[in-house]
């Protein structure tokens, strides 16, 4: 028993340190460092360099692009990155539908997708969530009628991050009538571009555009864009769940966090001591950082624990992942805004973009504290709501 | 990076778990506290002849050339059963002081006799007005002809109602917070001057309060360096906590497993209760909060023998921290889960809040760790 990786893995990890480290181009580093936001452009020229260097879809089967890595390696290339800190890819290409269109999609669709989904060419968004169907998705009613050759689709689609940003979309639309709402669902690629589908922006209370609603007014869509099988879309997208779910919990960016809020307190006075040497917020911040390494210890006993189940099956444990993990991002978020004190209550929009041209009232840093604080509410909403989280443990691990 | 037991690793924790499933029911463990030393002597010669006594000890003085890891299986499968022997006074904390403290001839006379099973030890270090601190010591060491002579007053001993020889640190020199200046004394109990009051503790097993009145130790019996036992002691100190650590997890595992199926099988309103939607939340916190502290009590273990005493004093501090939190949570919320019965003598789940409440103070408390844990930094280091 040994939790410290063996000479082969630290060579590894030095490895993808250092490619971080000069691959990343200097202005998105900059962003990332202050916390910025990225725009479109930056996260596709990321993902490019790292589909270039072979590293954009390290956990997809090797004939597609994959590294063939194992669970070990992925999860120190993955809080690698977080604490580089550079941008993830994509996840709704990466992690999404892709892995569904390597496990369910046709040849043709693998070969037509799989390369530009990758490469960040088509931007894909997740068409899942409606106004009537958040934790009850398989209540979802947008429709999907066969008509020749074509899927007629009607309905709306909520909180679709970045659709506006997207050229595809991956949908779950209802194409059957069983009694069994799970029973009747199909998944449809959708080009955002098709008349009739329209994207209109929700602000959040971060002050920005992530999420959209998107209305599907008679939108045609070729029923070769049918993922699988008709009426089996809900199992493709519950594959997902015991797929890849260890990157969820996001220790290297909460890790990251502390790391900087420990740095930028020891800048801010508190009478003539830093904060940094305050009693209290020591003991505050060393109590997250005790839960933190428990859960970096847990993740890594999935990571570990992988190579013992079969392919593709959800380990238990990673639920704990996911609660516990958007727990430690909110409390980090958290400490940062405690640092930047009344300074973070300052609106400088330009400043959160990186495209201000006169210097922030306050220290730049915390001109995008506020704004991540706001938005990380939303990591205990998705993925899965927590409680909804603890509901499905509660059944599938402890059998209540 | 790699969890997996190695196959002897996989035995011991199969055959320690068996003997405790077979000789440690709720019932049995009734009767063993009613013997007179308040743990079962039968249980102690089956240790003894399992090797679990020997654990950690080399070969040549009887033992079985354990590690932490080793000790972990077996305090988790001890912490499950809730088990009142004097492991870890007797193997862990004074065999443990003997074994990285002792030279060749005392290791020789002790070891042996603690794998075998005939010989008991406690360790005697807290004093009244100590709290937390380790090298808060006003009990005193004076030289004289052959030795030296103890006076003072040890409380809260672990098992010190039955043991044979107490390791005992007393003050030969410095201030009373001094870090430098604290010896370590192997004195026998039967010793001139040792009194004993012994009492039952909240969950069960025994320990005493001792005095010692001009007890006399020979120079063979102080261990190591008189005057600089104090990194020795932290050293044992840290290895005892971790070994806690793992007790800790044994007892929320078996007390969550014992909560599940009672969740799952009481019926009320006409229902299991396991199907109100508070109750199932809260059992997935439970769940939440032991696989943390698994994790936690595995970090432990795997650093109590890191090179570096800063790291491993960080490390140790902060699995304490989890453990202590997990566990306050868990015992607390087994009972409430339990209802009514939850609060009887009778059934076995609230003797499981009450060990892992011992716990809480022992070596240290949740505050404690988490401020020595803060002052040294923390486990991440700040980056700009």
């Amino acid at each position: 028993m040994d939790l410290r990786y063996t000479p082969e893995e630290n060579k590894f990890r030095d490895e993808v340190r250092a490619f971080f480290r000069t691959a990343q181009p200097a202005h998105i580093r900059r962003k990332m460092e202050l916390g910025q936001r990225l725009a479109k452009d930056d996260i596709v020229t990321w993902q490019r360099i790292l589909n270039a260097k072979g590293w954009a879809v390290p956990s997809w089967p090797v004939e597609w692009g994959g590294t063939g890595w194992g669970p070990v390696k992925t999860y120190i290339f993955k809080e690698e990155m977080q604490l580089a800190p550079a941008p993830d890819p994509l996840s709704f290409n990466v992690s999404m539908v892709g892995p569904v269109l390597i496990a369910f999609g046709t040849e043709a669709q693998k070969r037509h997708f799989l390369p530009p989904v990758a490469n960040l060419d088509y931007w894909f968004c997740q068409g899942f969530s409606e106004p009537g169907a958040g934790s009850d998705l398989a209540s979802l009613r947008t429709s999907a009628r066969l008509e020749g050759n074509e899927y007629v689709v009607n309905g709306q689609k909520i909180w679709t991050s970045r659709a506006h940003h997207a050229d595809w979309m991956f949908c779950l639309v209802r194409t059957g009538t069983d009694a069994k709402l799970q029973r009747g669902i199909s998944y449809l690629l959708i080009d955002t571009k098709t008349p009739g589908l329209t994207i209109r922006p929700i602000p959040t209370i971060d002050g920005e555009h992530h999420f959209n609603e998107v209305f599907f007014d008679n939108v045609r869509v070729p029923a070769e864009n049918l993922v699988g099988e008709e009426n089996k879309g809900w199992g493709y997208a519950k594959y997902l769940l015991g797929h890849e779910r260890v990157g969820i919990a996001r220790v290297g960016a909460s890790k990251y966090r502390l790391q900087r809020a420990k740095a930028l307190a020891a800048d801010v006075m508190v009478g003539d001591i830093p904060l940094a040497q305050t009693e209290r917020f020591c003991e505050k911040v060393a109590a997250i950082e005790v839960e933190l390494k428990a859960l970096e210890i847990t993740q890594m006993r999935v990571v570990a624990n992988a190579v013992n189940l079969p392919p593709g099956a959800p380990d238990p444990t990673s639920s704990i992942l996911k609660l516990k993990g958007t727990e430690l991002q909110q409390a980090t978020t958290e400490i940062l805004m405690e640092v930047a004190g009344a300074n973070a209550m300052i609106r400088q929009q330009e400043h959160l973009w990186g495209t201000a041209t006169e210097p922030s009232i306050g220290p730049e840093w915390t001109t995008t504290t506020a704004a991540d604080y706001f938005y990380t509410r939303a990591a205990s909403i998705y993925g899965g709501s927590n409680e909804i989280q603890k509901n499905v443990i509660a059944k599938r691990i402890l059998g209540l | 990076m790699d969890f997996d037991f190695s196959d002897e690793q996989r035995m011991l924790k199969d055959s320690v778990e068996q003997l405790i499933t077979d000789r440690y029911d709720f019932e049995q463990r009734k009767k063993y506290m009613k013997e007179e030393a308040g743990y079962s002597r039968v249980q102690w010669a089956q240790y003894a002849e399992m090797g679990l006594l020997g654990l950690p000890f080399e070969e040549r003085y009887g033992g079985v050339g354990g590690g932490p890891v080793e000790t972990m299986i077996v305090m988790e499968a001890f912490g499950r059963g809730l088990v009142l022997e004097p492991y870890l006074a007797t193997v862990v904390l004074g065999g443990g002081l003997v074994n990285l403290g002792g030279d060749d001839a005392q290791r020789a006379a002790i070891l042996p006799k603690i794998a075998d099973g005939s010989l008991l030890l406690a360790f005697a270090h807290s004093e009244a007005q100590s709290r937390y601190d380790l090298a808060d010591i006003a009990t005193t060491a004076r030289r004289d002809a052959d030795g030296w002579i103890l006076d003072g007053e040890k409380n809260f001993v672990a098992h010190g109602n039955c043991a044979d020889k107490l390791l005992v640190s007393a003050r030969i020199s410095g201030d009373r917070n001094s870090r430098d200046g604290i010896g370590l004394f192997l004195v026998d109990a039967k010793t001139k001057g040792v009194s004993r009051k012994n009492y039952e503790t909240q969950d069960g097993l025994r320990a005493a309060q001792i005095r010692l009145s001009g007890v006399k130790v020979s120079s063979n019996d102080t261990i190591g360096d008189p005057g600089k036992a104090l990194p020795l002691i932290e050293r044992v100190a840290g290895n005892a906590l971790a070994a806690v650590a793992a007790e800790a997890v044994g007892a929320m595992a078996a007390a969550h497993d014992i909560t599940m199926e009672y969740l799952r099988t009481r019926k009320q309103f006409g229902v299991a209760i396991g199907s109100f939607q508070v109750l199932q939340h809260r059992a997935v916190d439970i769940l939440v909060n032991l696989e943390q502290a698994r994790s936690m009590a595995l970090y432990a273990t795997m650093m109590v023998n890191d090179p570096d005493p800063a790291e491993r004093s960080k490390a140790i501090s902060a699995a304490t921290v989890q453990i202590r939190r997990s566990g306050k949570f868990i015992g607390q919320q087994v009972v409430q889960l339990h209802g009514g019965i939850g609060m009887t003598l009778e059934y076995k789940i609230g003797h499981y809040f009450k060990r892992l409440t011992a716990m809480e103070s022992l070596l240290g408390d949740t505050d404690h760790h988490l401020a020595a844990l803060a002052r040294a930094g923390g486990l991440i280091a700040a980056n700009a």
